[in-house]
C-alpha cells in the first residue's frame, strides 16, 4: 500500500508526467501482468469448466448465458469503479437498483410504455446519484456513510412503493429485449449495452480530462485541489455517473427478469466492490481500471456457472468463492512484484 | 361468501387433524346419550365478549409476508368485538421484543405474534405469558412451549413432501424419469426440511431421480438468475420442483427466454401469479403446493376464541388446540378456482 503517497496515476497505473522512461515502461509491464494474471484465472475457470462439463459449458447458447447473467452487475461495476478510483464508495447501488426498477415498474408507470420504464429507471438512477454526490461532494459526508444512508432510505421507498409485491411488466416491447429473438447475430441486447457502457467507459477513465481528474482525486484530494481540479465538483459527477449506471441496470434487470421487485439488486455492493477490487483498481483510490473490473466480473460470473453447471450447492460455492477472491488477490501481487 | 367458507374450511380441517389424538378419545364414546362436549361454546360469527388482540409481525418485505398482514387485517375487521392492536413489521429483533414489549404493557387480552426470528423472541413471549396474556405464535416457532398458549403454522417438510408425491404420481409408469429442485434460501431451516420431504416422497417412486438442486434467495431476480443456468445444466429432465412462487416468476421468466416447454412443473407457496397461470394452463406450470397466508386469520380466529374462553367450532375441546399444523394442499388446475382468492400478489 505505498501507492498512497506517490503522484497521481491514469487507470493503467503509469504516471501521467512520466520523463523517466524505464519507470514508464516498468509500471506499464506491471499493468500487463495484472491484467494478464487475471486472464490467466479466467482461462484456468474455463478449462475447469471445459472438462468437468464439457457439452454445458463450451457452448455457445453458455456463453449467451454467462454474458447476460454478467451484464446487470456488470454495468454497475463499471459506474463503481470510478468511484472507488476517486478513492470513494458508493454502498447504494443495490438498493439504487431495487428502487429505480420498481419505480419503473408501477402500474402508473408501465402506463406510459417502453419509454416511460426506460425514463424512469434512468432518472431515478441519477437522482439517487445526484443525492449522493451532494452529500458527499458538498455536505462533506464520508461517502461510506452517506452511501450507507441512501442503502437504507432507498431500499425503504422501494419496500413502501411494492408493499413487498412483486410488480410484473406487461409491456410486451421491454419483454421482447430479453427473448432469444431480440438476439443480433447471437449478441443478446442486454450483452450490448454492457459492451457499450464499458467501452464508453474506458474511454472517459483513460482518455479524457475528466479519467484523469478522477485517478487524480483519487491519488491525492489535496494535491489535485492545488492543481486547480475542482474537487467537489468532480465527486459530484462520479456519484452522479455511478447513479446513472445503476439506473441502466436496472432498466436491464428489469428486462432480463420481467418484474420489478423490492429485493432486487441484493448485495450488489459486495460484488461491484469485489469485481473491482480483484480487477485491480485500488480500493483507497488513485488507480482504476475498467478492464480488470470487466474481467473480475466475467470471473465471478463464470464461477457461478460452472458451479451450478456441476450441481455444487450454495454452502459450496461462498466457501470456494471466498478462496478465490483471495487467490486471486495474492496471484495478482505476487506476479505484480515479480517484475 | 366462498371465500370465507374455505378458509374456514382450512381451519377446521386442519384443526381436526392436529388435534387428532384428542378426537380419537371423543369418537370411541359410545353412549347413547348425547356426548356432553356438544354443548361446549364453541367461537362463532355472533359477537361476544370484546377482545383485545395484539399483532405483532416481521416487515413485510415479500408477497407472502404481506398476505400475512392484509389476512389478520380484514379478518379482525369481519368481527365486531374484536379491537386488532397491529404494530409496525420489523425485521429486527430487538424492535420486535420493544413492540411486543409495549403490548404487554398495553394489556392487550390475547397477542399474536409471528417473530422475525422465532428463538430469538422466545423470551418475549415467556414474559407475555407470566403476565397472563395468552400468545398464538404463529409459524415460526418458539424454543419452548411455554411461551405460547398454541402454536399454527405451515408444514414445510409437507411442501416438499406433497410437491414430491404430485410429481411423483405424474410421471408414474415413465422409465428413468429425472426431476430438478430450484430451493430457497439454503441459509434458512425450512428450506431444508422442503428438500426433506421432496426427497422422501421421491424414495417412494424408484423411476424417479432427482438430477439437480440449485438454491435461489426467494426473490424473482435469483430464480431467473439461477433457473437459467439450471436449464443450461439439465439439457432434458421430465419435472421441477420450485420451492416459492416469488421466485418463481423468475424461475418461468428463465424458462420462457431458453424457449423450454418438455416438463411439467410445481410451484410453492400459493401466489396469485401461479394460480393464473395455473389456470390458463398454457405453460410448464401446472400446481403450486400451499404454505397458506391464511394462517393469519386462523390465528386471529384462535385468539378470539382464547379471549372469549371458548373453544373452536367443529371440535370438541372446550379449549383451542396446543399446536395446529396446517395442511399444504397441492393446487392444480381442477380445485385452483376455489383457491382463487387467497392467492397473494
Amino acid at each position: 500500500m505505498t501507492q498512497h503517497a506517490s503522484p497521481p496515476r491514469d487507470s493503467t497505473g503509469k504516471v501521467p508526467s512520466a520523463g523517466a522512461a524505464p519507470a514508464w515502461r516498468g509500471l506499464m509491464a506491471r499493468a500487463d501482468v495484472r491484467t494478464l494474471s487475471l486472464l490467466g484465472v479466467l482461462a484456468a475457470l474455463i478449462l475447469i469448466g471445459g472438462i468437468t462439463k464439457p457439452d454445458e459449458f463450451l457452448d455457445t447458447r453458455n456463453l449467451q448465458l454467462v454474458l447476460t447473467q454478467g451484464s446487470v452487475i456488470g454495468v454497475v461495476t463499471v459506474g463503481m469503479t470510478f468511484v472507488i478510483t476517486s478513492g470513494g464508495i458508493d454502498l447504494s447501488v443495490g438498493a439504487i437498483v431495487a428502487l429505480a426498477s420498481v419505480w419503473a415498474t408501477t402500474v402508473a408507470t408501465q402506463e406510459y410504455g417502453f419509454a416511460g420504464i426506460l425514463f424512469t429507471a434512468v432518472i431515478v438512477g441519477v437522482a439517487c446519484g445526484l443525492v449522493n454526490g451532494v452529500l458527499i461532494a458538498y455536505g462533506a459526508m464520508v461517502p461510506f456513510i452517506a452511501t450507507l444512508a441512501m442503502l437504507a432510505s432507498a431500499r425503504g421507498l422501494a419496500l413502501q412503493i411494492t408493499d413487498g409485491k412483486t410488480q410484473i411488466v406487461t409491456i410486451p416491447s421491454v419483454l421482447d429485449l430479453g427473448e432469444r429473438d431480440a438476439y443480433v447475430l447471437g449478441i443478446p441486447p442486454l450483452v450490448m449495452v454492457f459492451a457499450v457502457v464499458t467501452i464508453i467507459g474506458w474511454l472517459i477513465l483513460n482518455r479524457t480530462t475528466f479519467g484523469r481528474r478522477t485517478v487524480a482525486v483519487g491519488g491525492n484530494a489535496e494535491a489535485a485541489r492545488l492543481a486547480g481540479i475542482d474537487v467537489r465538483r468532480q465527486r459530484l459527477y462520479l456519484y452522479l455517473l455511478s447513479g446513472l449506471c445503476c439506473g441502466i441496470a436496472a432498466f436491464m434487470l428489469i428486462i432480463l427478469s420481467g418484474s420489478g421487485q423490492n429485493t432486487n439488486g441484493n448485495l450488489y455492493e459486495l460484488d461491484a466492490i469485489a469485481a473491482a477490487i480483484i480487477g485491480g483498481t485500488l480500493l483507497s483510490g488513485g488507480r482504476g481500471t475498467i478492464t480488470g473490473s470487466v474481467l473480475g466480473v466475467l470471473i465471478f460470473t463464470t464461477i457461478t456457472n460452472i458451479f451450478a453447471l456441476n450441481n455444487l450447492q450454495s454452502d459450496v460455492q461462498q466457501i470456494a468463492k471466498g478462496a478465490i477472491i483471495v487467490a486471486a488477490v495474492l496471484v495478482q501481487r505476487r506476479t505484480a512484484s515479480t517484475t | 361468501m366462498p371465500e370465507l367458507t374455505s378458509r374456514r374450511g382450512l381451519l377446521f380441517g386442519t384443526a381436526a387433524m392436529g388435534a387428532g389424538a384428542l378426537l380419537v378419545g371423543c369418537t370411541s364414546n359410545e353412549s347413547d346419550d348425547e356426548p356432553a362436549a356438544n354443548d361446549q361454546p364453541a367461537a362463532d360469527d355472533k359477537p361476544g365478549k370484546e377482545v383485545t388482540i395484539g399483532f405483532a409481525g416481521p416487515q413485510a418485505d415479500h408477497g407472502w409476508l404481506n398476505a400475512i398482514n392484509d389476512n389478520a387485517k380484514s379478518r379482525a375487521k369481519k368481527y365486531s368485538d374484536v379491537t386488532l392492536e397491529i404494530t409496525e413489521g420489523s425485521n429486527d429483533t430487538a424492535a420486535q421484543i420493544g413492540q411486543i414489549e409495549t403490548l404487554i404493557n398495553k394489556k392487550v387480552d390475547v397477542l399474536v405474534v409471528l417473530p422475525a426470528d422465532g428463538k430469538a423472541l422466545t423470551q418475549v413471549g415467556l414474559k407475555a405469558m407470566r403476565a397472563n396474556i395468552p400468545v398464538i405464535n404463529l409459524d415460526r416457532i418458539f424454543n419452548t412451549p411455554q411461551a405460547y398458549r398454541c402454536w399454527i403454522g405451515g408444514d414445510n417438510y409437507g411442501m416438499g413432501l406433497n410437491a414430491g408425491h404430485y410429481i411423483g404420481e405424474k410421471l408414474k409408469g415413465k422409465a428413468d424419469a429425472t426431476v430438478i429442485e430450484l430451493a430457497g434460501l439454503d441459509n434458512l431451516e425450512l428450506t431444508q426440511q422442503r428438500t426433506q420431504g421432496f426427497d422422501d416422497a421421491l424414495k417412494n417412486y424408484p423411476n424417479i431421480k432427482k438430477v439437480a438442486r440449485q438454491a435461489a434467495e426467494f426473490t424473482v431476480e435469483s430464480g431467473q438468475a439461477k433457473m437459467a443456468q439450471l436449464l443450461q445444466a439439465q439439457s432434458k429432465f421430465d419435472a421441477l420442483w420450485n420451492h416459492d412462487d416469488d421466485q418463481g416468476v423468475g424461475a418461468l421468466r428463465a424458462i420462457e427466454q431458453a424457449g423450454r416447454d418438455d416438463f411439467l412443473m410445481v410451484g410453492g407457496a400459493g401466489a396469485l401469479s401461479a394460480f393464473q397461470a395455473i389456470k390458463k394452463d398454457d405453460g410448464v406450470l401446472k400446481a403450486t403446493v400451499l404454505y397458506p397466508p391464511t394462517m393469519a386469520a386462523s390465528a386471529i380466529d384462535l385468539a378470539r376464541a382464547l379471549g372469549q374462553s371458548k373453544g373452536v367450532g367443529g371440535m370438541a375441546e372446550f379449549e383451542i388446540p396446543a399446536s395446529i399444523t396446517l395442511y399444504s394442499a397441492v393446487v392444480d388446475k381442477d380445485n385452483v378456482d376455489q383457491y382463487m382468492p387467497t392467492g397473494f400478489k
